[in-house]
């Protein structure tokens, strides 16, 4: 499990590769990436904010939890805090398994826990002015699945 | 024990981060106290439920105890990904 929280960009294409490469044992391999969406109006720039302590210790216990729930032959996250431009790659997930469910759902449960549970805010500049970006009730119904199965 | 703010709490109070001297039992006692001090902290803290609430760093609820807390530390809700 490798967990990245960094400021500068990162490779997708080498993340991917080193990842991916010398598995014998895993069939599976799914990625995640997330990137910053430009705005009406144009987005001038999106500045992340994130709590040094807390956030890799946070990922930490997201991918801790990943691994018990599925059966997975490895965990990666990396995700970018400071000023970022629309366009630009924020973070990415990526899970390994034998099968492609277990790295499919981990890799969605790993999304919607750093979404709403992993200390991040983004703060958003436009023509129109800069505001912070107000977390969606969506995604924290979005953690109701993984808390109470149907 | 260190008091936190974050993103937008941060901005209304005005300071990242500050040393409080408390005897407050819970972090909805530590919040009372705040609130009592200064217009700025009364403005950050007027909706609870817009805000979140970490001790030593884990994810708590305001009923939680201070007993022992090192580091507090308030923001909205979170928006990672």
């Amino acid at each position: 499990m490798r967990i990245s929280v960094q400021e500068a960009p990162f490779d997708l294409g080498k993340e991917t590769q080193a990842f991916a490469e010398g598995r014998k044992d895993m069939g599976a391999i799914v990625t995640f990436t997330g990137v910053v969406r430009d705005v009406e109006g144009g987005l001038a720039q999106m500045e992340i904010e994130h709590y040094p302590g807390m956030t890799q210790k946070a990922l930490e216990a997201i991918a801790s939890e990943a691994t018990e729930r599925w059966s997975l032959g490895d965990v990666l996250v990396i995700h970018r805090y400071g000023r970022l431009q629309a366009g630009e790659m924020i973070m990415m997930v990526a899970t390994a398994s034998r099968h492609r469910k277990d790295a499919f759902e981990a890799a969605e449960f790993l999304m919607d826990y750093l979404k709403s549970r992993a200390p991040f805010w983004k703060k958003e500049t436009t023509g129109a002015g800069t505001g912070w970006v107000a977390a969606r009730d969506e995604d924290e119904d979005a953690l109701d699945r993984w808390t109470n199965p149907a | 024990m260190d008091v936190l703010y974050f993103a937008w709490v941060r901005e209304r109070i005005g300071i990242p981060k500050e040393k409080v001297t408390t005897e407050a039992a819970t972090v909805a006692e530590l919040v009372a106290e705040l609130k009592a001090r200064e217009d700025r902290y009364e403005a950050a803290f007027s909706d609870l439920s817009a805000l979140r609430v970490a001790v030593d760093q884990e994810l708590t609820d305001f009923d939680a105890p201070l007993a022992g807390a090192r580091e507090v530390a308030f923001f909205p809700p979170m928006t990672g990904g």
